[in-house]
């Protein structure tokens, strides 16, 4: 009723926020990964992380990961857009369709000196990071684990002395026998 | 033939003819220069020749609305593709079959700016169904062959495959259309037979039924409109359908309660509004059509059948989805009802009907022909009047001229009409009628247009001239760029910025420099003579209809309104727009 002059209908009502972890096998062809998130930008959908790479390298298809929020009729409505796409042959949603594995890897790197040094040692300890670069003043922790292990790792890591990261974004894959 | 080797450009030819391709609307340049000297050393596939790429778009789109086949057009690297830009836009957004074959830059200089290189691939992704760069011959047929079945099946949509010029030298092999098996894109024909079921179930337990249909009937072929005629008459129900569904329903037909939406008829609407069970058959919930989401049909059941699955749930959530082509689905719920004994409640569909007719009576399409200026709805219900008996196609620019063709001219058939309906094109009309007229050249064809947009792609009367296609441009000429002067009316105060033009040319000198007749009407009384004028000069005409400047189209939905506060027209509502309309637009 209180809405400005506008040739469209403004809606004020609030969305129902959810997450998707998206699966999508495509077509490992030039502009298949451009067309996926072309879709994402060109229609307003959040990318809050992405993973590809071809996983069947005699049949060409890719495995792309997307996790992406929206509210629950936009999730749907994601997948149905992605469905749309020539080169895609499935997408699947690993938080809510089919509940799957997530994994993602970090890169952590710390300046440290002193005693910071054992104690970083000893929290990489505790979340089963590796060093995988050492020098007197720094380490280099590889870790894997969901991503809200990969944020706890990271927030120990602050007071110690985080220099910079690096992640991959979450990759998924169903449970069970089946293939997802 | 498989393993003779061909250059591509010949490939391309020989791909257009085993595809059946009897024309095909381009424009030369030197990146496509290969593909026509091919063209040139056959006679199987016709070349039009337009005045810019937009207009072989939409002549493609003409051509491909009033056959049912794929449109086709042809044009260079770089301004070429970018100039069909908006012709792709339009066929994406009205779901138009076309193959758009763009020329590119050598392979080897792709990515380097080279002379009228762009990146079309880039550039076309987002407004076309699918696109191609093919950079080996040996793909090109294929390709080619694959582009077609993507344009026309599904839910159908523009497709480009882009040809780089070493490529259309390059010597390949050619490989004829047999079995496309896509290893990905399968769209869904045929509909869940258990929700087909439901849907029937809810359709004959409805008390205020309504059928809402859109132009997927269209695109599902002729045969889905006669089923569509079939299944409304069995039921009884009424039928609305959308500005892109006119003619799959005949408008002379009882049942039919004229189109639906922001200028829709207020029985229409308010069937929408009130109805307890809708079955939208092909149409999308377009905001035009829904207006203000949450008031939407707020009592309804909804069933929703549609080819593309993302068109379901994507703006109104439904009861009964069905994806499938209409044509299919509309087969099998003839046949589910015929096979029910139990039939909706009699009681209840009279009480319905009594309560549309009320409706109906309301006349809310009315207007009063008075004093020595011609309005705009009479010239619309003159001309329908003077080329019903004919076999008459209809195109339209965009604005309130477009409105009153879609609610004055009546058809009975489908493929006759001819709008740029989800883009909104102005500049359509035109070279829609050209591509329309080379489909059908002894049919009547007809632009319904407004002066502002005639302007956008005028230059195609000299290919109309060029190919003798006698198409008829019907200017409703109020010197506004009217739909803009009447949403300034309504919402800014009546501040009328920069949409008046104060330079017009003189359409009957134009249409005479391009060769064609220019015919200009000033008076009601004059109208009916000046028309038959037009309809008995063999070759192209402007018709300069000048009408009342400040005419408004009614009914109106404002946006943020419901289906059931429309704006009347003054000369039935007595009011016009109301205090709490105004608050409303
Ligand atoms: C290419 C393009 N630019 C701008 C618009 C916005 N627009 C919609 S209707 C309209 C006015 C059309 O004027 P005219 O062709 O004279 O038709 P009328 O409304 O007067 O019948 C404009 C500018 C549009 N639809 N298309
Ligand atoms: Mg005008």
């Amino acid at each position: 009723m209180n809405q400005p002059a506008s040739a469209y209908f403004l809606s004020d009502a609030k969305p129902r926020p959810a997450k998707a972890t998206l699966s999508i096998t495509v077509d490992n062809e030039v502009g298949a990964l451009a067309r996926v998130v072309g879709l994402f930008s060109g229609r307003g959908y959040n990318i809050e992380s992405l993973t590809v790479a071809e996983t069947d390298h005699q049949k060409h298809t890719s495995r792309i990961t997307i996790v992406t929020s929206g509210t629950v009729d936009v999730i749907d409505q994601i997948k149905a857009q992605l469905g749309r796409l020539v080169p895609v042959h499935r997408v699947v949603d690993l938080a809510v369709d089919k509940p799957g594995l997530e994994r993602e890897m970090a890169l952590v790197k710390i300046a440290a000196t002193g005693e910071n040094r054992a104690e970083a040692l000893r929290l990489a300890e505790v979340f089963r990071a590796r060093v995988i670069d050492i020098s007197p003043q720094s380490f280099v922790f590889e870790l894997t684990g969901t991503p809200v292990k990969i944020d706890a790792f990271v927030e120990m890591m602050i007071p110690i002395g985080l220099v910079e990261l690096s992640r991959t974004g979450v990759v998924a894959i169903g449970r069970g026998a089946e293939a997802t | 033939m498989s393993n003779q080797l061909m250059t591509g450009a010949e490939i391309v030819v020989k791909a257009l003819q085993d595809q059946g391709v009897r024309h095909i609307f381009g424009y030369p340049g030197g990146a496509v220069l290969p593909i026509y000297d091919a063209l040139f050393q056959q006679y199987t596939v016709e070349h039009i020749l337009v005045r810019h790429e937009q207009g072989a778009a939409h002549a493609a789109e003409g051509y491909a609305r009033s056959t049912g086949k794929a449109g086709v057009l042809l044009v260079t690297s770089g301004p070429g593709a970018t100039n069909a830009v908006t012709g792709l836009a339009d066929a994406m957004m009205d779901s138009i079959p076309l193959v758009c074959i763009t020329g590119q830059v050598p392979t080897h200089l792709i990515g380097s700016d080279a002379f009228q290189e762009c990146d079309t691939v880039g550039i076309t992704r987002a407004c076309t169904k699918h696109n191609f760069l093919v950079k080996d011959v040996d793909d090109l047929a294929r390709v080619l062959h694959d582009a077609f079945h993507i344009a026309t099946t599904g839910r159908p949509g523009p497709v480009v495959v882009d040809i780089p010029k070493d490529v259309q030298f390059r010597r390949g092999a050619y490989s004829g259309l047999n079995n496309i098996v896509h290893r990905t894109y399968r769209p869904r024909v045929k509909g869940d037979p258990a929700r087909i079921e439901q849907a029937v179930e809810l359709m004959i337990s409805a008390r205020r039924p309504v059928f809402y249909t859109g132009g997927g009937v269209i695109n599902a072929g002729s045969r889905a409109s006669v089923l569509l005629r079939e299944l409304v008459r069995l039921t009884g129900f009424p039928i609305t359908s959308t500005l892109m569904g006119l003619g799959a329903f005949p408008a002379s037909d009882r049942q039919w309660l004229g189109m639906l939406g922001m200028h829709g008829t207020y029985e229409a609407n308010l069937a929408m509004n009130r109805c307890d069970v809708m079955i939208n058959i092909g149409a999308r919930f377009d905001d035009r059509v829904t207006g203000r989401l949450d008031a939407f049909s707020p009592g309804s059941k909804k069933i929703h059948v549609d080819i593309d699955p993302s068109s379901i749930n994507k703006t109104v959530r439904v009861d009964v989805p069905i994806v499938g082509d209409c044509a299919h689905v509309l087969e099998e719920m003839i046949a589910v009802w015929k096979a029910k004994a139990r039939k909706p409640d009699e009681v209840a569909m009279t009480a319905w009907w009594a309560q549309v007719d009320a409706w109906r009576a309301r006349n809310s399409l009315g207007y009063r022909q008075t004093g020595d200026t011609i309005k705009p709805q009479y010239a619309v219900e003159r001309l329908y009047k003077l080329t019903r008996e004919r076999k008459t196609y209809i195109t339209t620019e965009v604005g309130q001229h477009q409105m009153w063709a879609a609610q004055h001219y009546r058809f009975e058939e489908p493929n006759r009409w001819m709008t740029s309906g989800g883009l909104g094109t102005m500049g359509y009309g035109i070279p829609a009628a050209v591509g329309v007229q080379v489909a059908h050249p002894d049919a009547l064809v007809i632009d319904i247009a407004g002066e502002a947009s005639v302007q956008m792609t005028m230059q195609e009367l000299s290919t109309a001239v060029q190919y003798r296609l006698p198409i008829k441009i019907f200017i409703l000429n109020n010197e506004y760029m009217g739909m803009v002067r009447q949403w300034q009316q309504l919402l800014h105060g009546g501040r009328y910025a920069h949409s008046y033009s104060e330079a017009l040319p003189d359409f009957v000198k134009l249409a005479e420099a391009y060769g064609g007749k220019g015919i200009r009407a000033i008076r009601p009384d004059e109208l009916d003579a000046k028309i038959q004028e037009m309809l008995d000069y063999d070759g192209p005409v402007i018709f300069d209809c000048v009408v009342d400047k400040l005419e408004n189209c009614y009914p109106m939905i404002p946006s943020g309104a419901a289906h059931d506060e429309m704006i009347l027209p003054d000369a039935v509502a007595g009011a016009g727009v109301s205090e709490a309309g105004k608050m409303l637009v």
